[in-house]
């Protein structure tokens, strides 16, 4: 590191309006990639709220823009008489897979921090066993867990949803914050404990901000890896405790063999796009916070 | 249990890195001190996956060895099957069928037909949907890396696909490739998107890329974000090229995460059921080992289980071989040599 | 890279010879008979779960309040499964495997009772639990019957019918070649001529047994053996693939599934279309319908007179663990009674099972199509009534799939899909 600092100092102004030209041409490729992206992205997300936007008589149409604009799809996801409780399955949503982050992140730090960090036997069997728990088909584990939920009486009951998804989550939280882990400067830690700090103090103090993006990054694709969960919550859910998932797929249409298309792009818009700002202001708050401490 | 993990071969390197300052001595009673502390650490996430994997895995081998119910002819009852052997594996391996003339290769149109097939779609979908995924997804990670005016704007996109729920996905994409669908639409093409084989595959990898590029996009840029800017800095003065830069230090600084994010995907295309299941319903050679496991519940549950620890196996000697040679290690710093060639 | 990963091995090797050793607590999925359980409980009355598929258009809640309120001792709990047959199907086997009572009474797809019933899951519906069903279409009862045992009582019914543009043929086709001669006028009119569910899920089996059962073949024999590799049975699958490959079945229709053929024919583009009742409301009343007053409906032709329809529909089932039988008995007959299927069909468009209601002249008024649905279903022939039928099924839709898309010769798909439906059943 100390290299790589005194050779920043030798920048010459020559090179300085080189990198400036440069710079103009890669903002515009830039603008341009970006742009690419957003269209690749959003495309097919655009034709699910023209189609959430659609009144049901006119499913099948495929014109390309807004036609036939309705509000009714969105009563229907949240209409209670037909049965829908997508407000209900909302907050079940939002609470399961909170807890779940929360308490596979706290699992997966003290995991990925011993294996990154200390020296200990069979630190291999533990990253197998790991693994493997991400390689058995998630459709033949239902069957087993509802019977062994069964026995002690937890179906339809939120930890019954809860630690099936923390086990989902747990490999790639582990793995991901182990290789996170292993690349950081610990030689600041050790620096911290000269100073005084215990091993932990340093770990939070030091080690956290500099793991932000990395604890971040895998904290949001947890939360949203337990947010789409399907296969478990469809069996061991209840009316009470149903998911947006389970809700979605359980939408009818009125008649039976009509499909509900449009009251389930309308379902979807409704559960995705909350999603996509709140990560935008947490990555902002929590980021902007972590990343502030660390230059303290 | 690890008698062949050589004390101290971790710290070894690293602080041979850091200066060659030996800490090998006593690196015996290290190792029992941090010990217990690493038990007690790893301790919860292992009780967690024993309650959801382990007991639901150890009851799928040991159904595996026991026959299906058979229907007794006169009652019209099911009776329980008893203890089967290795009939099971045979069944799916060996694709034998038993049929009312004895033991023959399985019919087409049954599921144990089915088996050699399934697994050669998966290993298919898995190796051009993580292919894509990685390409694209390292693109995006090193675009939303920059710093320029609306980046929110492209990280909001960039999340919504891997945001809706894949039951809906799905759904989403069924509708758009259908026959008078959108797809067909804007394209002015008559193309029967889910009713042959290779457009069925098409749709499906198109749906899966989409999907999941996010996700590989997400785990790349926290990756690149931890790269130190100054690394950059001293490169480009000691006038390295873009492609130099992208090589010598982009890609073997990154690779720890990307390895992470490819071995989990890998291992997730492997299980791919969501998106074939509501597309085609397995039509059209588009029937993964996860969709045939389902088929197979509903038919005989022990005979799934067998084929549910078949698919397992397969999946343990894929993630074994990247792990092995692949360096997909998340212990292992991949990184180490790099760090030490840009000094 | 000199990190020994074979260590990984270990934990798997434990984990396979432990399982070895745990023999004793598996959990078995119990066989057959369940002779014990289907002679209990059966005065016990006291409050009890129903279990069905989405209540679509506000029927049954509004029926089980009623039962409430005249039940004060005997409430039931409504519970609503997923609208899609197959997690229906996946949810009921989770409960009824797990033997805990969850679900005292069930509705059930007409396909599943043989199964469900060969497990031993239900409560035979004779003596003291046995339910009227005098008055009953004959066909819905026998899919609810399994080896000449009442299993579930007959609910709601579904029949296939055709649908037809009356503004281009005044007269509907009373047989197959008929309507097959009648698709120039379609031709000249630059659309479609027929077309029904042929992607490859349970709709086209629906249509392949349908066009079996009207050449005059059958699918499977009373003790469940296959019969398709017959002449008759041949006819009836090459009619479908020889208007398949004539385009009067357009190539899109292997993508078809009841709603694509709805949207199609209620665009204009379609002449005739094999679909279930529920089409006939939506082609009257969606926006976009293009045929709302030019289009009739006829029962499906057949061979020299109407053809044999597949039944669709549900049955009420009781669980043999159940509790409280005699409160489930009472409940399933307040469920099937006349007045009950009457609200069924005005309030969900869901077809009776009592025959005479067809010809209630209130109920025709409000459901136009009932007189000729009457044909459709008195034509009715259950799919296959067999306990492996998820196996059968798939076996039909792989074998016909195969026929219909050309990748394979009718006689080729006849001989493997019996091959296929046979080996169901030996496994």
């Amino acid at each position: 590191m100390s290299t790589t600092t005194s050779t920043v100092k030798s920048h010459t102004a020559a090179a300085k309006s080189v990198a400036r030209r440069r710079e103009n041409w890669s903002s515009t490729r830039t603008y341009i990639s970006a742009a690419v992206i957003v269209i690749w992205c959003l495309l097919p997300f655009y034709w699910m709220i023209v189609t959430a936007f659609r009144d049901v008589g006119y499913t099948f149409d495929s014109t390309p823009f807004f036609t036939h604009v309705t509000w009714d799809n969105f009563a229907t996801a949240f209409s209670s008489q037909l049965g829908n409780h997508l407000d209900r399955a909302l907050l079940n949503s939002l609470f399961i897979s909170g807890v779940t982050t929360i308490v596979a992140l706290l699992f997966g730090v003290f995991a990925a921090y011993a294996l990154a960090r200390l020296n200990f036997r069979g630190k291999f069997m533990v990253l197998g066993v790991v693994l493997g728990a991400s390689m058995f088909p998630g459709v033949a584990i239902v069957t087993p867990l509802f019977q062994l939920f069964g026995n002690v009486g937890w179906n339809g009951t939120y930890q019954a949803l809860i630690i099936p998804n923390i086990s989902f989550v747990l490999p790639l939280t582990v793995y991901t914050l182990t290789s996170f882990f292993r690349e950081m400067p610990w030689e600041l830690e050790e620096a911290a404990r000269i100073d005084g700090c215990t091993q932990g103090q340093a770990f939070r103090r030091i080690i956290m901000p500099l793991a932000a993006p990395a604890v971040f990054t895998t904290a949001i694709l947890a939360f949203i890896a337990s947010w789409n969960e399907y296969l478990i919550a469809s069996i061991l859910s209840n009316k009470d405790t149903q998911t947006v998932t389970v809700a979605i797929a359980n939408f009818a249409g009125s008649q039976p063999h009509q499909e509900p298309y449009t009251a389930v792009m309308a379902a979807g818009t409704v559960v995705t796009i909350p999603l996509v700002i709140l990560v935008l202001i947490f990555q902002r708050k929590i980021v902007a916070g972590l990343t502030a401490g660390a230059v303290k | 249990m690890s008698t062949q993990l050589e004390p101290g071969a971790l710290p070894g390197r690293k602080t041979a890195r850091k200066g060659g300052e030996n800490k090998e001595v006593g690196a015996d009673r290290k190792e029992k001190t941090q010990g217990r502390a690493a038990a007690l650490l790893v301790a919860p996430t292992l009780i967690v996956l024993a309650i959801v994997i382990l007991y639901p895995v150890l009851n799928a081998i040991y159904m595996s060895f026991q026959q299906d119910e058979g229907l007794d002819p006169v009652t019209g009852s099911f009776v329980a099957g008893g203890f089967a052997g290795f009939a099971n594996y045979i069944h799916w391996l060996f694709q034998q069928c038993d049929t009312p003339a004895g033991a023959a290769s399985c019919p087409p149109g049954t599921l144990g037909a089915q088996f050699w097939s399934a697994t050669g779609v998966t290993f298919f979908f898995t190796a051009v949907t993580v292919f894509f995924e990685t390409l694209l997804g390292f693109w995006m990670a090193v675009i939303m890396a920059r710093t320029f005016r609306g980046r929110s704007v492209l990280r909001a996109a960039v999340l919504v696909p891997w945001a809706i729920p894949t039951a809906v996905t799905a759904k989403l994409w069924f509708f758009i490739f259908a026959f008078d669908g959108i797809a067909n639409t804007l394209f002015n093409t008559e193309i029967l998107w889910t009713g042959s084989q290779g457009p069925a595959q098409a749709a499906i990898i198109i749906a899966d890329v989409w999907k999941t590029t996010p996700f590989m996009a997400l785990l790349i840029l926290a990756g690149l974000q931890m790269i130190p800017a100054e690394v950059y800095e001293a490169a480009k003065v000691d006038g390295a090229s873009a492609w130099q830069r992208f090589r010598l230090i982009t890609l073997p600084l990154v690779k720890p995460a990307l390895m992470v994010a490819i071995l989990f995907r890998v291992l997730d295309a492997l299980r791919m059921y969501d998106l074939p299941a509501i597309m085609t319903g397995g039509a059209n050679g588009t029937t993964t080992l996860s969709i045939l496991v389902v088929n197979q519940i509903r038919v005989g549950f022990n005979s799934a289980a067998a084929l549910s620890t078949i698919t397992f196996l397969i999946i343990f000697i894929v993630a074994f071989i990247f792990v092995r040679f692949l360096g997909a290690n998340a212990v292992e710093s991949a990184s180490g040599g790099a760090k030490g060639k840009i000094k | 890279m000199g990190i020994k990963i074979s260590r990984m091995y270990v934990p798997m090797a434990a984990a396979a010879t432990l399982a070895l050793a745990l023999t004793a607590c598996g959990g078995g999925t119990g066989g057959g008979g369940g002779g014990g359980a289907a002679s209990e409980n059966l005065d016990s009355r006291g409050p009890i779960t129903y279990v069905q598929g989405k209540d679509n258009s506000d029927v049954i809640r509004p029926l089980v309040d009623k039962w409430n309120a005249a039940h004060p001792d005997e409430k039931v709990t409504f519970n609503e499964q997923s609208d899609k047959a197959d997690q229906q199907h996946d949810d009921l086997v989770q409960r009824f495997q797990a033997k805990n009572g969850d679900y005292d009474v069930a509705s059930v797809d007409v396909v599943w009772t043989a199964e469900f019933a060969a497990k031993g899951w239900l409560q035979p519906l004779k003596d003291k639990m046995a339910v009227d069903t005098t008055g009953f279409l004959p066909a819905t009862v026998a899919a609810a019957t399994y080896k000449d045992t009442l299993y579930a009582a007959p609910q709601t019914s579904d029949g296939g019918i055709l649908y037809y543009r009356k503004d281009l043929v005044p007269t509907p086709p009373k047989t197959w070649d008929e309507m097959m001669g009648m698709c120039p006028i379609a031709k000249a009119k630059g659309i479609d001529c027929y077309a029904g569910q042929m992607a490859q899920y349970e709709g086209l089996t629906v249509n392949v047994a349908e066009a079996i059962n009207t050449a005059g073949g059958t699918v499977v024999d009373k003790d469940g053996k296959a019969t398709v590799d017959t002449a008759d049975a041949k006819a009836g699958l090459n009619n479908l693939v020889q208007a398949y490959k004539d385009g009067n079945i357009p190539k899109q229709a292997v993508t078809y599934q009841e709603e694509q053929g709805r949207a199609s024919f209620q665009d204009g583009k379609l002449m005739f279309l094999r679909n279930w009742p529920y089409v006939y409301n939506l082609a009257k009343t969606d926006g976009s319908s293009k045929v709302k007053d030019t289009f009739g409906i006829a029962p499906l032709p057949g061979k020299t007179g109407p053809g044999a329809s597949s039944l669709g529909g549900h049955s009420l089932a009781v669980s043999v663990d159940s509790k409280h039988k005699a409160t489930a008995k009472d409940f399933v007959a307040f469920m099937t009674s006349a007045e009950t299927q009457k609200f069924y069909a005005t309030q969900g468009s869901l077809a009776p099972v009592t025959e005479s209601l067809y010809t209630d002249a209130a109920l025709v008024e409000k459901l136009p199509y009932l007189p000729v649905l009457l044909t459709s279903i008195q034509n009715a022939v259950p799919r296959p009534v067999t306990p492996f039928y998820p196996a059968v099924t798939l076996a039909i839709q792989q074998n016909s799939f195969a026929a219909i898309s050309g990748t394979k010769s009718v006689d080729q798909a006849m001989t493997d899909m019996q091959a296929a439906i046979n080996a169901a059943g030996a496994k």
